[in-house]
């Protein structure tokens, strides 16, 4: 294959992880834009909020870190939270790794800062094998929709009304059944283990930290269907 | 205010740290097969614990949430293009407010 021809593979790559990455910047932009709404009203400045974003792109942490900061934890407090909030993304980067078609240690450190609940979804359902562009373009859309709508909702206030706010609140749910129920119809095992792990995840959750919660019964959900069900 | 950088870079790190180790450095060659097939179900089992029970507290009260999940259940079960089975929910979930509140 000529350099030419590979470049326009890549290009190909990109423009499909771009718009797979539409639902995801959807979905992120009433909750980035709630974050900036929530920064400014405790008392962050501008640059502030959009660095937080810029610097940890991670939603659920940086909600809990304006908390934090506006009932005057201290920082190291905070940081060991994020990380254990965070704690999941090591077992979803665990689950892209095999999969991705790049070796090179800095293309993958690089990419690695993107994988979040949602890009992570959205990798590992549509792609069997992931390219490096692939994975740029479902990460740039997205990671740009959540620092763009942190500044706009910072900038902006609130000029959605609080009824069209709470219902954007179901944009990632949405996106998240619309890749898991496909999958289930091809496989049966697959519904098993996605009915499990939220059964677990809802009465660990009682007992347990969110971000536990969701460690374990994933984790429990994976070992304890191992058969190869029966797939098509 | 210099600390809150200070924060924020920590909390990137504390971010970062989880998702790059076994991106960098676990390639696939050196996946033993249990691991593999370990990691096949992780996705559909992520996927379910993020639904559930986060999905029912999503959109204000609970019967909104229930609403909202019901309509995207279908619309995914018909396999809709993802941004139809987004805009479809959250259009479901407002047009219920609308309605019921």
């Amino acid at each position: 294959m000529g350099v030419d021809s590979l470049l326009r593979l890549k290009g190909m790559d990109l423009k499909k992880g771009f718009l797979d990455g539409v639902p995801i910047a959807l979905g992120y932009w009433p909750v980035a834009m709630a974050y900036g709404l929530l920064a400014k009203s405790v008392g962050l400045d501008f640059f502030e909020c959009t660095s937080m974003s810029l610097m940890v792109f991670a939603g659920a942490s940086q909600f809990m870190a304006l908390n934090f900061i506006a009932s005057g934890v201290g920082i190291g407090e905070i940081t060991a939270a994020v990380f254990l909030v965070n704690l999941r993304h090591f077992l979803m980067s665990l689950s892209l790794s095999p999969k991705m078609l790049t070796q090179h240690r800095g293309v993958r450190a690089v990419l690695s800062f993107g994988i979040t609940d949602e890009t992570f979804a959205v990798a590992s359902i549509k792609e069997k094998y992931l390219s490096s562009s692939y994975l740029a373009g479902l990460e740039f859309i997205s990671y740009g929709s959540w620092v763009v709508g942190s500044a706009a909702g910072y900038a902006a206030g609130a000029f959605l009304t609080e009824t069209l706010q709470e219902s954007m609140g179901i944009a990632l749910y949405a996106m998240f059944i619309g890749l898991l129920v496909p999958l289930t119809k091809k496989s049966r095992k697959a519904l098993y283990i996605g009915v499990l792990a939220g059964m677990l995840n809802g009465i660990l959750g009682l007992f347990i930290s969110r971000g536990w919660a969701v460690i374990v019964a994933s984790v429990l959900a994976a070992l304890m269907v191992p058969k190869k069900g029966k797939e098509e | 205010m210099g600390d809150r950088y200070l924060l924020f870079f920590l909390m990137g790190l504390a971010t970062y740290i989880p998702r790059a180790l076994p991106f960098v450095f676990l390639t696939e060659s050196k996946m033993p097969s249990f691991l593999k097939r370990f990691l096949d179900n992780i996705p559909s089992a992520i996927l379910g614990a993020l639904i559930f029970p986060g999905v029912l507290y999503s959109a204000g009260e609970v019967y909104f949430g229930i609403i909202g999940g019901i309509v995207s259940l279908i619309m995914a079960f018909f396999e809709l293009n993802l941004v139809l089975v987004v805009a479809g929910s959250i259009g479901a979930v407002y047009f219920a407010k609308l309605l019921l509140l």
